[in-house]
């Protein structure tokens, strides 16, 4: 009953709800953009951040919102809803969620309404702010980019959630009582991403799961994020207007005032319609206004992820070629001190692919283990004689049986010095591979796998000078510390 | 009154700790900070405004919101860093509590020192486990996302039912409701505790120190 209400904090509660649902749509479109959202505090009171919040406000964003209220305000049987969905660059969409804004019949007639439900609005946003990163959707759209972008679709009136797909959750953000009614927030998102699987939005995420510069310190906005275009809002066929007029009555400024007086006196809360402060360039987010603005356009730059994987191919390719003539070298090398060129395809593609220990190739200088005195002498480089009979790098004869190796063996062009047969394949057809799409992912991978890149530090002259020095070093380190063994037994013993 | 006290849980690996003790203490403590109170005449004032910033973690799958202050970042990572060292000295199977209490303060008469009355308290449990594989560490990094997640809507739901706060309080006692020390936001007061439970289940001495330090400080 509105009757208990005094037409003041009527007209306060209706400005709350009103920018409570257009801070809301805000924070979610926000939160879909793609890139990590930082606001600063600010200790003295602007007099333009309702609800005490630093939330930016994108006027594209604004704009919708109020077009989609059309003056109303979320009431019993009106929500306010926030769809949010994905389209790839196939033009397939599929809906992820839809957060929405309701009202329901039961009231709180004791609560006041400057105070306590600003107040509780307030940390609703917050909650708001935290639940729109937990949801699935939110690393969908921090991946957005090629493939697929992010969508948003502001409505009012009944809520739709068949669009979700089966077995969709729900989670609750929060209720705030008022004297009108309860305002509820919630999010039902999609779980069923069958669609996406099959077309693997998801990259993988790097093997040791360590960002390079987690060390590092980083100040607001200063990392960047991956790519990703803005949401974008339905039909795509929608014009792309200059920039929206500043929406100047939504920067009315809340000058709320708060009283610590007892509750009995009249409390002196009083919202002041001033001209904003702040100019709307300042306010709104200038990179995703021209972002909104232009996403159409770069939503029609399509590459199927198929694609995509080939482009990656296609680097990775050039890449082996690049190191794999590197390795060439190395196997010249190799080569050099081999007694014959194998004639044997199995044996030559044995050469190819074994090596003195992995990333290390054989130092010319021959440190024989019998000219040093040393203890483990045995892992010491071995000559060259000795590797004839390493069992690492001949292996024993496999049975020759007929496969498409040999025949990829023959058939490629030396790329390097004459007598060489053991060099890169560019052709290379590995066994069992498929053919269709993607007939150079074993390939690469095989390729890659046997030609890792020359570690500088073990290229071939600096390792034998370190080897050389550490060697020399090595009597004068023996005899400190046969001295010092006293030393070394008492530490032993502390440990103990 | 009593005291509200919530118990969240988590089981992470050890170089996990550290972000998900910030993940939940920062999504704690953005509920409860405010922007800093301007008194004025007439018994009024005005509150500033509280800005966010969102923090992906590094080995978690997880981005959490976190009140833009840098002070009070400092402030807890300097008590999450030092739960954290204890955890691994107590060894590998580590197991501990780190404990946000909110409280007021009660002013007293000489010769007794204020009271602290404790508001709300949250405890986090923390089991550390070692993993023995990269693959066994991805399928972690991303588990565990989804439970800080799941935390993150425990904590939205507590706070959302709007329980106790203490009453807004005029100038001269806001020092015992919140902290004012920062310069860019304001928390209500906060205390920030551990402790470290070795392998028999027994807590170490920390807590025991704790009591007897409070009784003599009377």
């Amino acid at each position: 009953m509105d009757s208990d209400l005094s037409p003041q904090d009527k007209k306060d509660l209706d400005k709350f709800i009103k920018f409570f649902a257009l801070k809301t749509v805000q924070v979610i479109v926000q939160a879909r953009l793609g890139e990590k959202i930082c606001t600063h505090s600010s200790s003295s009171p602007t007099g333009s951040d309702w609800f005490n919040l630093a939330i930016k406000d994108i006027p594209e964003v604004t704009h919708e919102a109020k077009k989609a209220l059309a003056g109303q305000l979320p009431g019993i049987g009106r929500s306010m809803c926030v769809e949010i969905s994905l389209k790839t660059s196939e033009g397939d969409s599929m809906e992820l969620e839809t957060w929405c804004l309701e009202m329901n019949e039961k009231c709180d007639k004791d609560i006041k309404v400057s105070y306590t439900v600003y107040n509780r609005l307030s940390v609703l946003l917050k909650s708001l702010l935290a639940i729109t990163r937990v949801t699935p959707a939110y690393k969908l759209s921090r991946k957005q980019g090629h493939d697929y972008v992010i969508l948003y679709r502001i409505y009012f009136g009944e809520v739709q959630l068949s669009g979700l797909g089966e077995g969709f959750q729900t989670v609750r953000v929060g209720v705030v009582g008022t004297p009108v009614g309860t305002v509820t927030l919630s999010c039902a998102y999609r779980t069923n991403l069958a669609f996406m699987s099959s077309r693997q939005f998801e990259r993988s995420a790097p093997i040791m799961g360590i960002i390079v510069d987690h060390f590092v310190d980083g100040s607001c906005g200063q990392r960047p994020v991956t790519m990703g275009q803005p949401c974008n809002y339905r039909p795509p066929d929608d014009e792309d207007t200059g920039p929206f007029p500043g929406v100047q009555d939504s920067q009315e400024v809340c000058t709320t005032s708060f009283s610590t007086s007892p509750p009995s006196q009249m409390y002196s809360s009083r919202l002041c319609c001033q001209p904003p402060i702040i100019t709307g360039p300042e306010l709104c987010h200038p990179n995703a206004t021209n972002q909104v603005m232009h996403a159409g356009k770069e939503g029609t730059v399509v590459l199927l992820p198929t694609q995509t994987q080939e482009a990656h191919l296609t680097l990775e390719q050039a890449h082996n070629t690049s190191t794999s003539s590197g390795d060439e070298e190395g196997l010249s090398h190799n080569g050099d001190g081999r007694s014959a060129s194998p004639s044997d395809p199995v044996e030559s593609l044995s050469n190819f692919t074994r090596k003195v220990g992995a990333f290390v190739n054989k130092p010319n200088a021959q440190l024989t283990a019998a000219s040093l005195d040393l203890p483990f002498a045995a892992f010491a480089p071995r000559g060259l004689d000795a590797e004839e009979n390493d069992r690492m790098v001949q292996p024993p004869d496999s049975p020759s049986c007929p496969s498409p190796l040999q025949g990829s063996l023959h058939s490629q062009g030396s790329e390097g010095s004459g007598p060489q047969d053991d060099f890169v394949m560019v052709d290379f057809r590995p066994a069992f591979s498929k053919d269709d799409l993607l007939p150079m992912d074993l390939g690469t991978f095989y390729r890659e796998f046997q030609n890792p890149p020359q570690l500088a530090s073990l290229s071939l002259h600096i390792s034998s000078q370190s080897m050389a020095d550490d060697l020399d070093s090595l009597p004068e380190k023996l005899a400190v510390y046969e001295k010092n063994m006293d030393e070394f037994d008492a530490f032993v013993d502390m440990l103990q | 009154m009593n005291c509200r006290s919530e118990v969240l849980e988590v089981t992470v690996e050890a170089r996990q700790v550290e972000e998900s003790m910030l993940a939940l203490l920062h999504t704690i403590l953005l509920h409860r900070s405010t922007g800093k109170f301007h008194y004025k005449k007439e018994g009024t004032y005005s509150i500033g405004t509280v800005g966010t910033q969102d923090i992906d973690c590094d080995f978690i799958d997880f981005t959490f919101v976190r009140v833009s202050s840098e002070e009070l970042d400092r402030v807890i990572r300097k008590a999450v860093s030092e739960f954290k060292d204890a955890l691994s000295v107590s060894g590998s199977d580590g197991m501990g509590q780190i404990c946000l209490e909110f409280y007021q303060k009660k002013k007293s008469r000489w010769p007794f020192s204020d009271e602290c009355i404790p508001w709300e308290v949250w405890s986090i449990k923390v089991n550390v486990v070692n993993l023995a594989n990269e693959q066994e560490r991805q399928i972690c990094r991303e588990k565990v996302g989804e439970k800080l997640g799941e935390k993150v809507i425990n904590v939205v739901e507590v706070i959302n039912r709007h329980e106790y706060l203490p009453k807004m309080p005029t100038q001269s006692e806001v020092d015992n409701v919140f902290d004012t020390s920062l310069k860019d936001v304001q928390p209500y007061l906060y205390k920030i505790t551990y402790q470290i439970t070795d392998s028999l289940g027994t807590s170490v001495s920390t807590t025991v120190r704790r009591l007897i330090k409070d009784t003599l400080a009377l």
